[in-house]
């Protein structure tokens, strides 16, 4: 279970988080939606340690990741996977050592075994015979699939998506909704999924927040989401420039001078 | 008037700021080389990078400023007849100075910069987060191989460096001074002593530590795209360069008046 309490983030003076508060059970699928720059990646990050709150704190199987020290959080970080936005995969190391990042640096396996674990994982995002392939020669969404499967190659108890459909194509995209939603039904895999993707939110979530200047606006069941009055999350689910999120912005916005 | 005071106090706690990181990093980085586990392959890998990636150009220079010192020597001792002594000079001014200086500010300007250039577009791609994200620490990751490698590479850079420059000095001195091969041997040989090698050498350690620690420190550093990095390169090269010619003279004056070598 992870439990994030009060968490308040500054950076070089803008208040990117303020005072959030959500619970993600054992085995649930939270889908985070929000407008872009609201602060979701910086909530992941967060969440695996490697930024670090200025008030508020992170409880993960009922240890405060944000007293641990270093060891301690690595233990901690060894059951997290984080699939960054930009994939963040090494570029100086083909697909295959990216994918066996984790097995090649902590477990002492055999070329064959770590080989087959490669290619098993690569087989789940939809890839094959890119193994020696470097990350330059990829495609966004071919990096952004390789990212996600040098996590599923640590077989986290817990896995962090950040944007995971973005980027690819709408088959590729209903494939890896099917993946999470697997991950979920089969191995009970705790999850949270940061997207704008409605469709893939639905699709995946046990529950949806909402995070609007830098709080939790709303949560709940996808179909109470969908349902939902309040005018901001209706706003934002229905996709529409207009409405109250964009009553102040610079009325230029989406349109030609 | 308070201006320059105000912007010279400024530049002088800047600097003084800088060297207290460096000393944090320098710390953590010599604490993580005995914390388990150990990875060679990392640090022999770096170390291919820093020897023999570096020994053609730094060959290249010795053997030049070898010549050219003797030539320059010439110049001078002709009038007086004192060429005999062209040997002398030169391999004591390259083993004691020329060598373990120019040797790292080289290393400075190759590795240096690539270090700094490497880590800031990792950082900013988030690969050193990503690092962080799969339990490993960057420092030890990244840092400790590299400081490793040039620790040990650029004595053993200065080395070829010292022998090469000599022999740069021989090539003036036989064939344009008419010294003979052995003559010029026996006066290298009688003019450089063990302490002239060691006091050039043990400079370059602490060299080799701050191009590492200073090429780390900028790249780890970086905050923003291309142009942070292109930042991070030239200030690694800018500030290496700086801390080699202050450590030089602190370690030139220190064995001159303490240890009289
Ligand atoms: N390393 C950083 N340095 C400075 N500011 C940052 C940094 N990381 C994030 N921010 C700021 O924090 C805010 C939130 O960023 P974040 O990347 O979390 O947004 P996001 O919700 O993930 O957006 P998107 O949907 O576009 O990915 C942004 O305003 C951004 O400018
Ligand atoms: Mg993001």
């Amino acid at each position: 279970m992870i439990t994030i309490n009060n968490l308040t983030k500054k950076i070089d003076n803008n208040l990117i988080l303020n005072n959030i508060n959500l619970k993600i059970e054992t085995g649930e699928t939270k889908v985070i939606i929000g407008r872009s720059g609201v602060g979701k990646s910086v909530l992941l990050k967060h969440i695996v340690g490697i930024m670090k709150p200025d008030s508020g704190n992170i409880v993960i199987n009922d240890k405060d990741i944000t007293l641990l020290p270093e060891k301690e959080l690595n233990k901690v970080r060894m059951e997290i996977g984080l699939v960054f936005q930009g994939g963040a995969l090494f570029d100086s190391m083909n697909v295959e050592e990216n994918v066996a990042f984790v097995l090649n640096e902590f477990m002492k396996l055999s070329r064959k075994v770590v080989k087959e674990k490669v290619a098993d994982a690569l087989a789940m995002v939809g890839l094959q015979g890119i193994e020696k392939m470097m990350p330059s020669q990829l495609s966004g969404g071919m990096r952004k699939r390789v990212s996600l499967a040098r996590v599923l190659c640590m077989e986290p108890e817990i896995i962090l998506y950040d944007e995971p459909t973005t980027g690819v194509d709408p088959i590729t995209a209903d494939a890896i909704n099917n993946l999470i939603v697997e991950l979920h039904d089969k191995l009970k895999v705790t999850s949270i999924v940061v997207t704008h993707d409605m469709s893939s939110a639905y699709k995946v979530a046990d529950s949806i927040a909402m995070i609007y200047h830098g709080r939790v606006i709303a949560e709940g069941k996808p179909e109470d989401i969908k349902k939902t009055n309040h005018p901001v999350v209706k706003q934002f689910i229905s996709g529409d420039a207009r409405g109250p999120i964009t009553e102040n912005e610079n009325l230029i916005f989406g349109h030609v001078r | 008037m308070l201006d320059t005071i105000k912007y010279s106090g400024n530049v002088i706690y800047r600097g003084i700021s800088y060297v207290g990181e460096l000393t944090t990093l320098f710390t953590k980085t010599v604490y993580l080389i005995f914390v388990p586990p150990f990875n060679v392959t990392r640090m022999f890998s770096q170390m291919g990078r820093v020897g023999p990636g570096s020994f053609f150009i730094s060959a290249l220079v010795a053997f030049f400023i070898g010549m050219i010192m003797a030539l320059q020597m010439a110049y001078q001792m002709l009038e007086l007849g004192a060429e005999i002594y062209i040997p002398n000079v030169v391999a004591v001014s390259l083993t004691r100075e020329l060598a373990p200086v120019l040797t790292a500010l080289i290393v400075a300007g190759r590795v240096g910069a690539g270090i700094a250039a490497e880590l800031g577009s990792m950082k900013v791609t988030e690969q050193v987060e990503a690092l962080e994200a799969f339990a490993v620490n960057p420092i030890k990751y990244l840092v400790v191989p590299r400081f490793i490698a040039l620790v040990v590479m650029l004595p053993i850079l200065t080395v070829f460096a010292d022998l090469i420059g000599i022999l740069g000095g021989f090539v003036i001195c036989v064939f344009k001074l008419y010294i003979s091969p052995s003559l010029y041997f026996t006066m290298v040989s009688r003019a450089v002593d063990l302490s002239d090698i060691l006091t050039g050498l043990i400079k370059t350690i602490f060299f080799g530590a701050i191009i590492a620690l200073v090429g780390c420190y900028q790249g780890l550093n970086v905050r923003s795209g291309a142009e942070g990095v292109g930042k991070a390169t030239t200030m690694s090269v800018v500030v290496s360069f700086i801390m080699i010619i202050i450590i030089d003279c602190i370690f030139t004056t220190l064995f001159y008046f303490v240890f009289r070598m």
